[in-house]
């Protein structure tokens, strides 16, 4: 097969496959009797055109990049982390346990310690997985997805059974003390300029777009993420090269499931401030479109972040102003996986057919 | 704990173990051909829906006897919400086929994009169709799959011991439980003792070897995906007019997973696949009476542990601990004919 120009590799590939996910959410909404214009005139209306739309998308991007990075890095060493969902409520549980117990004398210094603590049970969440890869040769996909549903049991457990306050009915932990409040960005001097109501976009944005710059150095500027590439190339090459398989997946899964936990000191502690059940709220699957999306680049991961957020606080607008229900947009999300993930070659095969089309009569023409 | 709860809890065990039968033994002619399929939970979750969804309509097709004034139903409701639901089913299989078999796609990302497409999709019909929240309406008579008493289940009730488990555990289900179990003795037959079984198990371990005999790859791979789309659709219609009266958003609720997790611990066979389906039903069904469970250890088991359970044991055989789980060796790998 052909090669494509690296333009068209780069944009044309995911613009393609964003378009047929996009028209075929339109023919789904014509097909339960509603107006896609509106729909999307809606989504538009509620998300990107004032402040207050802004700060919800922003606040979902926040989220969705941390989970993004996390497949991403995986991705790059030959690993299909799913299991990004349950790392991130394991990463709200480090959250909550730094800022419950430990009695931070600033926001900053919370800051810290919640992040540590959110990346730390990520990590640890993802290291058994990794670890029966390397060593026992289990598939990774299957292990997370276990490992997502173990989560969930052992979050219900730990919030009705063991940090439920006493006389409380909902299971969550109890209120983060008021000093770890983390700045919103209507908090924030300078932003709260333009973000004049209480959105809950925080300091965090700031945090994830630093780690995005961090998972780039990391993948193309050191050993390590030559390593790791190397290694999700191929593994015998890698092998023969002298790279260590096993110190590579445990590295770059650990790297993975902490950039999964970091997710919570958006969510838990700089939006809810406090540990609610179902913390993640699918924002770890959504780290998988994201990454496909985003070609497994972090400047891609941040784009396609944004644009997931937009799509999350559209579809939300779209359940409270139209008949189009919420789950619309996983809908598109399935979408955007298909096109983007499995039918990755189907758009490919289409554009090298049409580029061979214009280089074979350019070739008459001369 | 007295013999009246077990039987009930084996009961309960039965009914919660048929649906993971059904996907179970789905994945396992997908995955025995070479398709991993992560996908068995949103072709359940479409195939309830829709046969949710028919089956509420009270499609019925009766046969009215000339100058009589009565009239023999020929095909019930609940009849076509299963041809709904099967039919539902295989159209995700064939996406999912096209995409990973004809395009050569991430078979593992496929099966992701479904599930997702499988949520969304089923609240938003639903929703269009009956505007009651993603529910379909509640279903009743011959829009559900009733019990079916066996033969002399009330005679031999009163017997000691056997008879009670007949009456109790045995006799008294849909017809799609004992179908469930006969098809695990079908599948045993074809896959072990047909041309068909042998081609199929021989394209999952080695798609080289079989191409070279002149069998197609590609055909092979697509029957047993549609075979699996068959098998998920009667899962998925099990769980709407069966098992519950009607079609609830996300009510698979994981079981396609559970159903994956199962096939890993039976090692991919369709006997041991019974086994270990019915050991997750088992767990299912402790876990609604934690007072009985209780009762038998002596210490407060909580229930989130017993949902976790199928998850645990299957992360415990993927570690080698039971012996080791070996999935078949062409699975998750396009077939290139010619490099």
């Amino acid at each position: 097969m052909d090669r494509l120009p690296r333009w068209a590799d780069l944009a044309l590939v995911p613009f393609v496959s964003l378009t047929l996910a996009a028209i075929i959410s339109a023919l789904v909404i014509i097909a339960i009797g509603q107006d896609p214009w509106e729909a999307i005139t809606v989504m538009v209306q509620g998300s990107v055109m004032n402040a207050y739309g802004w700060g919800y998308t922003l606040y979902y991007a926040t989220s969705f990049i941390f989970t993004g990075l996390a497949v991403t890095v995986a991705f790059h060493a030959g690993l299909f982390n799913i299991g990004g969902e349950g790392q991130a409520q394991l990463g709200g549980l480090g959250v909550a346990l730094a800022c419950l117990f430990i009695p931070w004398p600033h926001w900053s210094l919370a800051l810290i310690g919640a992040a540590l603590g959110a990346a730390l049970f990520g990590a640890a969440w993802a290291a058994i997985p990794a670890y029966l890869q390397a060593k026992r040769g289990s598939h990774i996909v299957i292990t997370t997805i276990m490992f997502n549903y173990i989560a969930g049991s052992l979050m219900i457990y730990l919030l009705v059974d063991v940090l439920r306050p006493p006389g409380k009915m909902d299971p969550a932990t109890a209120s983060f003390p008021p000093e770890m409040h983390l700045p919103s960005f209507n908090e924030i001097p300078g932003l709260n300029a333009i973000f004049d109501t209480g959105v809950p976009a925080n300091v965090t944005f700031f945090i994830a777009l630093i780690m995005a710059v961090v998972v780039w150095a990391l993948l193309w500027r050191t050993r390590l993420g030559y390593q790791i590439r190397a290694f999700g190339k191929s593994e015998p090459a890698a092998r023969y090269a002298g790279i260590n398989p096993t110190r590579i997946i445990m590295i770059a899964m650990l790297i993975s499931g902490g950039m999964a936990g970091l997710m919570a000191i958006n969510n838990v502690m700089g939006e809810a401030e406090r540990l609610l059940g179902n913390s993640a709220s699918g924002a770890g699957f959504i780290g998988i479109a994201v990454a496909l999306m985003g070609r497994n680049h972090p400047v891609g991961v941040v784009l396609a972040a944004i644009l997931f957020g937009f799509l999350f606080q559209g579809g939300a607008e779209l359940g409270l102003w139209t008949k189009i229900p919420i789950e619309l947009r996983t809908v598109v999300q399935g979408l955007v996986i298909l096109f983007t993930g499995a039918l990755d070659m189907m758009v490919r095969m289409l554009l090298v057919k049409i580029f061979a089309l214009f280089r074979s009569n350019r070739m008459e023409a001369a | 704990m007295d013999y009246g709860s077990l039987l009930q809890i084996l009961d309960s065990t039965l009914r919660l173990a048929t649906p993971l039968l059904l996907a179970c033994i789905a994945g396992l002619y997908s995955e025995r051909a070479g398709v991993f399929d992560i996908g068995l939970e949103g072709k359940m979750l479409v195939a309830a829906m829709a046969s949710g969804a028919v089956a509420a309509s009270g499609m019925t097709l009766v046969f009215s006897i000339p100058y009589a004034s009565t009239e023999i139903v020929l095909v019930s409701p609940v009849v076509f919400g299963l041809l709904a639901g099967i039919l539902a089913s295989l159209l995700f299989a064939l996406l999912h086929a096209v995409t990973s078999i004809t395009f050569r796609g991430n078979q593992l990302i496929a099966g992701v994009a479904l599930n997702f497409l499988a949520s969304g999709l089923t609240v938003l019909v639903a929703q269009s169709l009956f505007g009651q929240g993603g529910r379909t309406p509640p279903l009743e008579g011959n829009a559900r799959f009733n019990p079916i008493n066996l033969p002399f289940a009330d005679a031999v009730k009163d017997v000691p011991v056997i008879g009670p488990f007949y009456h109790e555990v045995i006799s008294g289900h849909s017809i799609l439980v004992y179908a469930a179990f006969a098809i695990v003795a079908v599948t045993w037959w074809v896959m072990y003792r047909t041309r068909f079984g042998l081609r199929l198990r021989g394209v999952g371990e080695n798609p080289a070897a079989v191409d070279t005999a002149g069998v197609s790859v590609k055909g092979l791979r697509f029957s047993a995906v549609m075979i699996t789309g068959v098998l998920c659709g009667l899962a998925g219609a099990y769980m709407a007019t069966a098992l519950q009266a009607g079609f609830g958003k996300e009510m698979t609720a994981g079981r396609g997973y559970i159903a994956l997790a199962a096939l890993i611990f039976a090692k991919w066979r369709p006997v041991q696949a019974m086994y270990a389906c019915l050991l997750f039903g088992f767990f299912q069904a402790l876990a609604l009476r934690p007072d009985v469970v209780e009762s038998v250890v002596r210490i407060k088991v909580p229930v989130p542990f017993l949902d976790a359970l199928p998850y645990l044991l299957t992360v415990f055989v993927l570690a080698g601990f039971v012996g080791k789980a070996i999935p078949p060796r062409a699975g998750g790998e396009p077939y290139v004919k010619e490099r």
